[in-house]
């Protein structure tokens, strides 16, 4: 498993633990619509701090934008960015 | 006379700010208290001023609902300012209460940087509270910009 498989087995796992979704993480595509998917914004900010504790990041200010937690796709992209300059 | 009168009564003085939007948002307390039992601190400090959490901790047993509130009023800030692909911090976003009880939104930073640009000259506040919610009303004036149209029906 590479690293890009890694990082989306724990956003899912994440996702499974904070997202409150109404329906199975692992049948999500990676481009579906979380907060179509159930996610509250008090869960997607739970999502974000469990995030931060697994990849040892965080999410500076101006990243802090609905569409950055909109999908697996977005979320992954954005801790390529944070992982990159870390 | 008539003018002073009309600004009189109406208390806004001679520019009378035209509502731009509103937003609401609810949260489940029994959520919040979650999220504090999972995250502590930095739940805290990511989403709240240090008068906020001063607030909140002065009452331990109600620490969960006065940070419900105060994260409703944020979300529904978030809603009624437009800033949600702005990347603004919750914490410029700030509930902030006074002696007598009443509560308003002082905006801080980049969120009142985007107001100001916006044309948002004054934003108003309503918390509630009932059972295991804490909801939120904010609505965003402005001195300037017009009340947008009321959609048409097209029929």
């Amino acid at each position: 498993m590479n690293n890009v498989e890694q990082a989306e087995t724990v956003i899912r796992r994440v996702l499974r633990d904070h997202g409150r979704l109404n329906s199975d993480v692992s049948s999500l595509s990676r481009d579906t619509d979380l907060y179509q998917s159930g996610m509250t914004s008090h869960a997607s900010v739970n999502v974000m701090l469990a995030l931060e504790g697994e990849f040892d990041v965080e999410f500076p200010d101006h990243m802090l934008k609905r569409n950055v937690f909109s999908s697996i796709e977005s979320i992954q992209r954005a801790l390529g960015e944070l992982t990159a300059t870390a | 006379m008539h003018k002073l009168i009309s600004d009189l009564s109406t208390g806004w003085g001679p520019q009378v700010p035209s509502l731009r939007r509103i937003g609401m948002d609810l949260v489940q307390i029994s959520r919040i208290t979650d999220s504090l039992a999972r995250f502590g601190a930095r739940f805290e400090q990511k989403l709240f001023t240090q008068g906020e959490l001063g607030y909140a901790q002065a009452a331990p047993a109600q620490a969960a609902e006065r940070l419900a509130a105060r994260f409703a009023a944020k979300e529904a800030a978030i809603k009624a300012l437009g800033l949600s692909e702005s990347g603004v911090s919750w914490r410029d976003l700030e509930v902030r209460r006074h002696p007598d009880g009443e509560c308003d939104l002082v905006l801080h930073g980049r969120a009142a940087e985007i107001a100001r640009r916006t044309g948002i000259t004054r934003v108003l506040l309503s918390l509630s509270h009932d059972g295991d919610y804490a909801g939120a009303v904010v609505a965003a004036l402005s001195d300037t910009a017009p009340l947008e149209r009321f959609p048409e029906s097209r029929s």
